[in-house]
């Protein structure tokens, strides 16, 4: 039972991550129709604005101390970051230790900018091209993307730890009436899960409850038609690339804690995001969610070594056979439309 | 691979019948006969450095790069001349080998056994390399050692750490530096049982594939031996970002120490959800929990960050080792780049050397003679201290070392410690040991191409 | 001539005279010039451009063709090398029971796994081409490689050992793949002054197999069933609305190209006997896509294009290194030759994947119809001076074919 549970929580947390990414993913095919393989390459580009910040926080200036030596016996140059300097030791500590929550401002601005760029400046160019054209130009993309930051950054993952005082995990199990250790989870996996709740319902909201966001549905559901009304839904599409970029972003700022990020992060997830996004089914926003948690959820239950002892190797291949099954039985996904990218 | 000596007949002839549309050449160079692959002839002798340039390990390839560049100057007697001074064989005169200027090519394995080989055989077929130096993983350095065994050239391995490179694979045209699984294990488990007791129940993580597997069978064996039970062995995917779902059944398992037989991004991930979960702060079984990393290198320990506090490991080198060798080649290496050589480098750099070195006692660049200088051969005064190359498996037997994250570094660079120096006898088994394809493995003959 | 018209036997005479004077033009370069790293004409690389051509083209049948876009070809690309390598070291290194049992082999895995995807179009069938291709590669890289029942032998790859059975080895034969024989491996450098050109056994056995399959996939456009093909493509719905079925049409494509990845796969392993993992993974699958959108989705030759040319800068672009780089620029003040060599830096050596990726994105804005349109452009640029000379064409890009499919 408490296996069970601590299961449940990693396919949850690692469903989150899946959820974001894929959710974003539909919202382009869904309002742009664009196969977009940059959008692993947006989330890794989050996790970076994490690395950026905590980089730009610890700016340093050196001091000699000459009680110490470095490695070729020369008098060791201490570093002490100018935050420090400049707001004490104690807010400027807290600064750097915030630094991953902090990013979330950074990578806003940055995201959405990113978003829009590429949307006016390279796919708008491809709307009427083949999904083919798109996959090239957007994988082209991702490469440069992804080199970019390998020149910048290096090849090797970079610690961005989480806040001090969310670090570490806590007793779950005694809460609920388990004995101690039972089911520990880390803190910061929890945040993780809430703040992907948080933006989901976000946009879910937005969609739901605005004018702007009921726009964009009708779009989404007839674009010529909401046209002919007058109405200039491709500035209103733009905005939700830049949105959905949004949403990549800030899964990968916040994801930094979790796994040192690095530049190929982001092809880690693509090909995954994608198989989320046609499982749930193309053009369904609650579809891509309720896949990404599924897919999470099996993923984790499969890696138990009651599973893998049972059927070896199904840890490997758990989500790309469900993503079989899944599509032999429901043609178009949990919770696909008819006719969305079925050309 | 073979040539042919054509005449200037032949040439003609062949040429007339491809029916080219080329002016018809003047001048004819007949090929002499190669006696074996890529003999130099001219006044310059090439090396082929092959190293992940693209992927994962991208920068590990990259101080490979910068370490075997550090030879070949020493080598051509510019620098400062690094551990020509301190190498005990003086064959090595700084003016090249056997007189010949070295100059190198470099190509980029991607960590795949399929790129490996064909950028290896591009510096073979293409730019004449008589040797093939480096690489980052077991997979890559057995497929290219069997390569460069059908080509006819030496393959000095860099970082490969699984049993089969000198065990069920080892090949007579391959020669490794580095240590291996079993040595860890050997080293590794005398200072568990000292920190942690006779009594632990170790939870293994593995990653799934060879090298993983015959590194969680050296440790599994080594600690077993000493009184430990192995509570759980699970495979973990390659390609596996999150850990979480192996961490998470780690502390119900009943085990009081995790062993990650993880290496480069995997561990970094393993070891940081293994925090994360706070498997450190937990008491097991009435004792403290423990984390090991059998095999660390800088790169990961960088990667890892603060998680590494305490985790006890193995290593084949490390620039904090204060013998003569190794203070030469830090100094040379540190002057160079502006920070200290990894164990990989250091690997790279010395299995350089080395090769100059055997050709130069062998007289050649065949590679038989050089295989045939190399076997058997003692040495010091590269790093590692005394070593041993030996004959039947081609594989280096020195001292190993078991590190420690350090509590309190004082800069990027001494993030591990020196715990122990674990002596070469410790370590050093027979050549026909079942971890290492046992009676059936051989070497095979040695093959000069040509 | 052999069944084509005439712009066909054109563009058949033009490949075939490319791929035969191959290590003549791919090595335009003196051997000791600084311009020599651009030089690929020697064995591994020719072998790899016609091998990749022969997958790309078989890719194309299917993507080309019908419109469906597998993303897990890949796989019977790996398994034709599994199959290879096992004949090798089962019976004989005699090329022709490998390369014949590779294309057996990934003929039937495609049944399989075509029957079971062509049930959904679009973007559902490529995720379910996807997930076969990542499943097969899962279970090579790690359970089909466990001790007691190692088929594919990992990470490392497949490869021959020395106590295989080879049972119908015969005494003599190289210890090398062969044909009959003739060591793939052979090869006569002809040394012309300072020039040097390598004729490569593995290579011509390549190229003659190219040409057949190309030939083949020529008869295969024109033909009443490469028309239907097209139907699938244009409107499948209406299609069936005339009461034809076009799932044996599609799924005969699929297998069709899936067989000549094995027939790739099977070469591969006949010119070096080692398969690995990898070659299943999506990433490889990704490429021969790129190829065939790069080269020209649709047309005869463009698969083949792109194939030269990603091929070309993995192995050319990644050995540029810095040292290259100041022996090119050796000729400047210091200042200037630094200056040119960091400017330069980034796009080659270890950063050959941004060139790449940059190129990606060029040629698919700048010629939506691939590398094939650039060269109809620079034709219709040249249109009064069509005189082919193909000696000068050192990238073995063949003449532009305005005559291509559509």
């Amino acid at each position: 039972m408490d296996s069970f549970l601590l299961q449940i929580l990693n396919g949850l947390d690692k469903g989150s991550a899946y959820a974001l990414i894929a959710l974003g993913l539909t919202l382009i095919f869904g309002t742009l129709g664009v196969v977009n393989f940059a959008h692993g390459a947006l989330f890794m580009i989050g996790a970076f604005c994490a690395v950026t910040l905590n980089k730009l926080l610890t700016l340093s200036f050196e001091t000699v101390d000459e009680t110490k030596t470095d490695f070729l016996g020369n008098p060791l140059k201490v570093e002490t970051p100018y935050v420090e300097a400049w707001f004490g030791p104690e807010f400027g500590g807290a600064l750097i230790d915030w630094s991953v929550p902090l990013a979330i401002l950074l990578a806003i601005p940055v995201m959405v900018g990113i978003g829009f760029v590429m949307e006016r400046g390279l796919i708008k160019h491809f709307y009427k091209r083949p999904h083919a054209d798109q996959i090239l130009v957007t994988f082209g993309l991702a490469i440069v993307l992804q080199e970019i930051i390998k020149y910048y950054f290096g090849a090797n993952p970079i610690q961005t730890p989480e806040p001090s005082a969310l670090r570490g995990s806590i007793d779950i199990g005694t809460m609920i009436g388990f004995e101690a250790n039972r089911i520990i989870y880390p803190i910061w996996r929890l945040v993780y899960f809430f703040f992907a709740m948080v933006i989901i319902a976000g946009v879910f909201g937005f969609l739901q409850f605005t004018t702007f966001g009921m726009v964009v549905r009708a779009g989404m559901a007839d674009r010529e038609t909401v046209g002919l009304l007058g109405i200039n839904i491709d500035r209103r599409f733009t905005i939700m690339f830049g949105i959905a970029a949004a949403v990549a972003g800030l899964a990968g700022v916040m994801y930094g804690p979790l796994n040192p990020p690095n530049y190929h992060m982001g092809m880690d997830f693509l090909v995954l995001s994608f198989v989320v996004v046609v499982v749930g089914g193309m053009g369904s926003l609650p579809g891509a969610v309720l896949a990404g948690f599924m897919l999470g959820i099996l993923e984790s239950f499969a890696s138990t070594t009651w599973a893998t002892t049972t059927i070896p190797g199904i840890n490997q291949i758990i989500i790309y056979l469900v993503a079989i099954i899944v599509l032999l039985t429901r043609p178009r996904g949990l919770m696909g439309r008819k006719g969305v990218m079925e050309e | 691979m073979s040539k042919s000596n054509l005449t200037r007949r032949g040439v003609l002839k062949t040429g007339a019948v491809a029916g080219t549309s080329l002016a018809v050449p003047t001048i004819f160079t007949a090929q002499s006969v190669a006696a074996y692959t890529n003999e130099p002839t001219g006044g310059t002798v090439t090396l082929g450095f092959n190293v992940p340039q693209t992927g994962p390990y991208a920068d590990e390839g990259n101080d490979e790069l910068l370490a075997q560049q550090l030879a070949v100057e020493h080598l051509n007697g510019e620098g400062d001349g690094g551990c020509l001074n301190t190498f005990t064989s003086k064959a090595l005169k700084g003016n090249g080998i056997l007189g010949k200027k070295v100059q190198f090519v470099t190509g980029d394995t991607q960590t795949k056994s399929d790129a490996a080989r064909a950028s290896a055989k591009s510096m073979i077929e293409k730019d004449g390399a008589i040797m093939i130096n480096g690489g980052s993983s077991s997979g890559v350095a057995v497929a290219v050692q069997g390569l460069c065994q059908d080509a006819g050239v030496i393959f000095m391995a860099g970082l490969t750490h699984a049993n089969d490179t000198t065990g069920k694979d080892r090949k007579a045209n391959g020669f490794r530096h580095f240590f291996n699984a079993y040595m860890s294990g050997a080293a590794l488990a005398p200072v568990l049982a000292k920190e942690m007791g006779n009594d632990r129940r170790a939870y293994h993580l593995t990653a799934d594939y060879n090298w993983g597997w015959t590194q969680e069978e050296s440790i599994v064996a080594s600690t077993e031996a000493l009184g430990w039970e192995t509570v759980n062995t699970v495979k973990t995917p390659l390609a596996s970002t999150d850990f979480s779902s192996y961490i998470a059944p780690v502390l119900n398992s009943g085990a009081d120490v995790l062993v990650l037989n993880h290496y480069g991004g995997n561990m970094v991930n393993s070891l940081t959800n293994a925090i994360q979960f706070g498997l450190l702060d937990k008491v097991a079984n009435g004792k403290d929990f423990k984390i090991v990393v059998p095999l660390y290198s800088e790169l990961m320990a960088a990667g890892a960050g603060e998680n590494i506090k305490g985790v006890l490991g193995s290593m084949n080198y490390n620039w904090q080792l204060e013998n003569e060798g190794s203070k030469a080649f830090v100094k040379s290496f540190g002057e160079k780049y502006g920070k200290p050589p990894s164990n990989s480098a250091q690997t790279c750099y010395a299995q350089v050397l080395l090769y100059a070195d055997a050709c130069e006692r062998a007289g050649t660049f065949n590679p038989c003679g050089v295989a045939e200088a190399l076997e058997g051969f003692e040495f010091d005064g590269l790093g590692n201290g005394k070593t041993l190359y030996r004959a039947e498996d081609h594989q280096c037997f020195k001292d190993v070392l078991v590190v420690r994250g350090a509590q309190n570094p004082t800069s990027a660079y001494d993030t591990l410690e020196i715990v122990e120096v674990t002596p070469v006898e410790q370590v050093t088994y027979a050549p026909n040991h079942p971890m290492f394809g046992g009676d059936e493995a051989t070497l095979g003959e040695c093959n000069p191409g040509a | 001539m052999l069944g084509l018209n005439r712009k066909d036997t054109t563009l058949l005479i033009v490949v075939f005279l490319l791929t035969m004077l191959a290590p003549f033009l791919l090595n335009p370069f003196p051997a000791d010039s600084a311009m020599a790293q651009f030089n690929a004409g020697y064995p591994d690389l020719m072998q790899r451009f016609v091998i990749f051509g022969i997958f790309a083209v078989g890719f194309n049948i299917l993507f080309g063709l019908t419109g469906y876009l597998s993303f897990g070809h890949a796989a019977f690309l790996g398994v034709g090398s599994y199959a290879a390598v096992w004949m090798f070291k089962l019976f004989t290194f005699n090329v022709v029971p490998a390369i014949a049992a590779a294309v057996v082999v990934a003929g039937l895995f495609s049944v399989l796994i075509g029957y079971v995807s062509l049930r959904r179009s679009g973007i559902y069938f490529s995720i379910l081409t996807l997930a076969f291709a990542q499943m097969s590669f899962a279970l090579a890289y790690s359970v089909l490689s466990n001790p007691k029942f190692n088929l594919t032998n990992g990470e490392t790859g497949l490869q021959v050992y020395a106590d295989d059975p080879q049972i119908f080895a015969v005494a003599g034969s190289p210890n090398l793949p062969h044909l009959f024989g003739l060591s793939m491996r052979s090869t006569y450098t002809m040394d012309v002054g300072a020039w040097s050109f390598d004729f490569n056994a593995g290579y011509y056995l390549c190229a003659v197999i190219m040409l057949v399959v190309f030939y083949l996939s020529v008869r295969l456009f024109r033909s009443p069933f490469g028309m239907m093909l097209r139907a699938i493509k244009s409107n499948q719905q209406r299609l069936n609305y005339t009461g034809l079925n076009s799932r044996p049409y599609t799924l005969a494509a699929f297998v069709i190209s899936g067989m000549y990845a094995g027939l790739a796969g099977g070469l591969l392993a006949a010119m070096d006997p080692l398969a690995g993992a990898e070659r299943m993974q999506w990433t490889a699958s990704g490429e021969v896509v790129l190829m065939t959108i790069l080269g020209g989705a649709g047309t005869l030759i463009g698969p083949v294009l792109g194939a030269g040319f990603i091929k070309y800068f993995e192995n050319i672009f990644s050995k540029i290194n810095d040292n290259v780089l100041h022996s090119w620029f050796a000729f400047l003040p210091d200042g200037m030759e630094d200056f040119m060599v960091t400017i330069i830096h980034p796009f080659v050596g270890k950063g050959w994947h941004l060139t790449l990726g940059l190129l990606f994105m060029l040629v698919v804005i700048f010629l939506p119809g691939g590398l094939v349109e650039g060269g109809q452009r620079i034709a219709r640029l040249f249109k009064r001076n069509t005189t082919q000379t193909p000696g000068n064409d050192p990238e073995h890009h063949p003449k532009p074919s305005p005559h291509v499919a559509e």
